[in-house]
C-alpha cells in the first residue's frame, strides 16, 4: 500500500497510509493530514487514490505545491516523489513498486466487474488500500467492485493488484557501434547504429537488419536469395552476433562493423 | 470464398521471461481471412484452457460457417452484416463453453480470457474484441491502435483522469473491465474497417504492448515488413529483452493485394454449391 512520510528538516514526524479515496492536506483540523503552519493553506492539496495509483492536486493554495522541485497543479505520484509544502516534506512511497520482484508472480490480469460487491467476493477490497468500491467514481460509471478473477487464487491475489512498473527502455548495450563502408560508391562513409533496427542492402534484392539489443549487436537476413557474409562466412537464417571489426558483405558492398568508445 | 494469396500471415507466441506457462493462445487461417488471439487468465492452467477454448471454438466454427455464409451480405433474419452475426454468435458460443466449464469444474473456477478476432473479406476487415488484447494497423509508415482496451486504465484515460503518457507509469495495468467466460453473457465490441494493399495489421496480447513502446513496434513493422515471420519473432524478442514480464503473442497480417468479393451470379452460385 502507498504511504506518505511527513518530515521537517530531515526529521520524520509521521507516516500516513493512503487508505482513502481522497486524502486531504491542509492547515485546518478537518484535513486528513493536518500541517499547522502558516505557509500551508487551510485546504492546501488533495491526494486521490485509485487502486494502486495516486494523484496529487493543489487546491489553489496560496503558496503552491512543489513536487521534486517543480510547482505542480496536478501530478501523478511516482514512488519516492518528494512533495514540499513550506518547510514540510512528504515523501510518497509505493510499496507495490518497491516490492516488485515479489509482486511479479501476482501481476496477473484480473477483471473489474460492475455491479454490487458481495461480501464474500470482496476479499481484495478488504486488504487493498483504497477499496475499489470507493476508488473509482470518476473512472467507472457503475459502482465497481474488483472481484478477484479466480477464486482459487483469491488468497494470493488479494495483495496482488500491483503491477510491476513499466519497463525501462531496453537496456541498450553499453557501447555504441557503427558501420564503415569499405567498397562501393560510398566507400569510407560511416553509418551510426543508433536505432533498435537498422536495415542494410537493396529492397527486393538483398536486405539484412542489424538489431541493437542489450546483449549486443546482431545481424539477421531479411529478404533476398543470397544471405549476408560475415568475415568470409555465409550466414544462415539465424541472427548472428557481431564482434568488433567484423567485415560484412551484402549486396556487393563490403563494410566493417566496429564498436565506438 | 477463399482469399488465398491476398493475405500473408505470420505469428509468434512465447511465455516471456517470468511466467512458467503460456496462457495466450493464437490461431489463424489466411485463406479464410481469419485470425484469432486470446490471453487467458485464472489459476493454475485454467488461463490457457480458457484462451485455448476461445481460439478453437471461434476458428473451427467460423471456418465451417464461412464455407456456407457470405460475410458481406446482410443477414435476412437479423438485418446485420453476416460477418457481424457470425462473430456475435461464435463469441457467445465460446463464452458459454468457457463459462460452463468454469462453473462445472472447480479447477477452472473463475477462468476467462481476452479476445481479439479479425475477419478479412471484400477489401474489408471486421474486428471483434473483448478486454485488453489489441489490434494495430501500419499504413503509410504510421502505426495506429485500432481497438480500444476494455480496461480501467482506458476508462481513466477517456474520463481525463490520466493521460496516455501517465498510463504507462500506472500500477493499475492489469485490470480489464470485460472478459470472455466470466459472465453468462458478454458483449464484444465489433467494428468494420476498409483495408488497403500494403497495410500491416498486428494483433497482440498485453505482454507485447506493455513491454515495447508503440514507436519501437512501428519501427519493427516498417523495417521488417518484407519478412513477416522475422518481424513477429523480433517483436517477441524485444519484449523479452525489455523484461518479458507476461506472455507475449503476436499475429501479423499483411495485405498483399485487393480482394473484392465476387458479386457475379456465377460467383454466388459457386459459393452456394461449395
Amino acid at each position: 500500500m502507498a504511504k506518505l512520510i511527513l518530515s521537517m528538516d530531515g526529521l520524520v514526524l509521521k507516516e500516513i497510509a493512503l487508505t482513502k479515496e481522497r486524502t486531504t492536506i491542509g492547515r485546518k483540523p478537518h484535513n486528513d493530514i493536518q500541517i499547522d503552519n502558516l505557509a500551508v493553506s487551510g485546504e492546501h492539496a488533495v491526494i486521490v487514490t485509485i487502486l494502486q495509483d495516486s494523484f496529487l492536486e493543489d487546491l489553489g493554495s496560496t503558496n503552491g505545491t512543489v513536487v521534486n522541485g517543480q510547482p505542480i497543479k496536478k501530478h501523478f505520484l511516482q514512488n519516492n516523489d518528494i512533495i514540499e509544502l513550506g518547510k514540510y516534506k512528504l515523501r510518497y512511497v509505493n510499496e507495490a513498486v518497491a516490492g516488485q520482484a515479489k509482486a511479479a508472480d501476482f501481476e496477473k490480469t484480473m477483471v473489474l466487474r460492475p455491479g454490487s460487491v458481495k461480501p464474500a467476493t470482496a476479499a481484495p477490497a478488504a486488504s487493498a488500500p483504497a477499496g475499489p468500491a470507493a476508488a473509482a467514481p470518476v473512472a467507472v460509471a457503475a459502482a465497481v467492485g474488483a472481484k478477484n478473477f479466480s477464486d482459487t487464487v483469491a488468497g494470493q491475489s488479494a495483495t496482488a493488484a500491483p503491477v510491476a512498473p513499466p519497463p525501462k527502455p531496453a537496456a541498450a548495450p553499453q557501447k555504441n557501434a557503427a558501420l564503415q563502408l569499405l567498397s562501393g560508391a560510398n566507400a569510407g562513409k560511416e553509418l551510426d547504429l543508433t536505432k533498435p533496427l537498422t536495415t542494410l542492402g537493396k529492397p527486393g534484392v538483398q536486405v539484412a537488419v542489424i538489431t541493437r539489443r542489450p546483449q549486443g549487436f546482431f545481424i539477421t537476413h531479411v529478404e533476398g536469395a543470397s544471405f549476408p557474409v560475415v568475415n568470409g562466412k555465409t550466414l544462415d537464417a539465424q541472427a548472428h552476433s557481431l564482434n568488433d571489426h567484423d567485415v560484412i558483405e551484402l549486396a556487393g558492398v563490403k563494410m566493417e562493423f566496429f564498436l565506438k568508445t | 470464398m477463399t482469399l488465398s494469396g491476398a493475405l500473408e500471415v505470420a505469428s509468434c507466441t512465447d511465455p516471456g521471461m517470468v511466467r512458467s506457462h503460456n496462457e495466450d493462445s493464437i490461431a489463424s487461417d489466411g485463406d479464410q481471412g481469419l485470425v484469432v488471439l486470446a490471453d487467458g487468465m485464472g489459476g493454475y492452467n485454467a488461463g490457457e484452457v480458457a484462451s485455448g477454448m476461445a481460439t478453437t471454438v471461434i476458428i473451427t466454427e467460423l471456418q465451417q460457417l464461412l464455407e456456407r455464409r457470405v460475410p458481406y451480405e446482410i443477414d435476412a433474419q437479423s438485418g446485420q452484416l453476416v460477418a457481424h452475426r457470425l462473430l456475435h454468435e461464435q463469441i457467445a458460443k465460446a463464452n458459454t463453453s468457457i463459462y460452463q466449464a468454469a462453473q462445472s469444474q472447480p479447477q477452472y473456477a473463475g477462468m476467462g480470457t481476452t479476445l481479439v478476432v479479425a475477419l478479412f473479406y471484400d477489401n474489408k476487415m471486421t474486428v471483434a474484441h473483448i478486454g485488453d488484447s489489441r489490434l494495430y494497423r501500419l499504413r503509410g509508415g504510421e502505426l495506429r491502435q485500432v481497438t480500444k482496451d476494455h480496461s480501467l486504465l482506458q476508462e481513466q484515460i477517456d474520463s481525463g483522469v490520466i493521460t496516455p503518457q501517465q498510463a504507462r507509469q500506472s500500477q493499475n495495468k492489469n485490470l480489464v473491465t470485460r472478459a470472455l467466460g466470466i459472465d453468462p453473457i458478454v458483449e464484444a465490441e465489433i467494428h468494420d474497417y476498409e483495408t488497403q494493399p500494403e497495410d500491416i495489421y498486428l494483433l497482440c496480447s498485453d505482454g507485447l504492448c506493455d513491454m515495447v513502446s508503440d514507436d519501437d513496434i512501428g519501427l519493427a513493422l516498417q523495417t521488417l515488413s518484407s519478412n513477416l515471420k522475422l518481424c513477429a519473432q523480433h517483436l517477441v524478442q524485444t519484449a523479452n529483452d525489455n523484461g518479458g514480464r507476461d506472455n507475449i503473442s503476436v499475429i501479423l497480417v499483411r495485405v498483399l493485394r485487393d480482394y473484392p468479393a465476387s458479386r457475379s451470379i456465377v460467383g454466388k452460385m459457386m459459393s452456394w454449391f461449395k
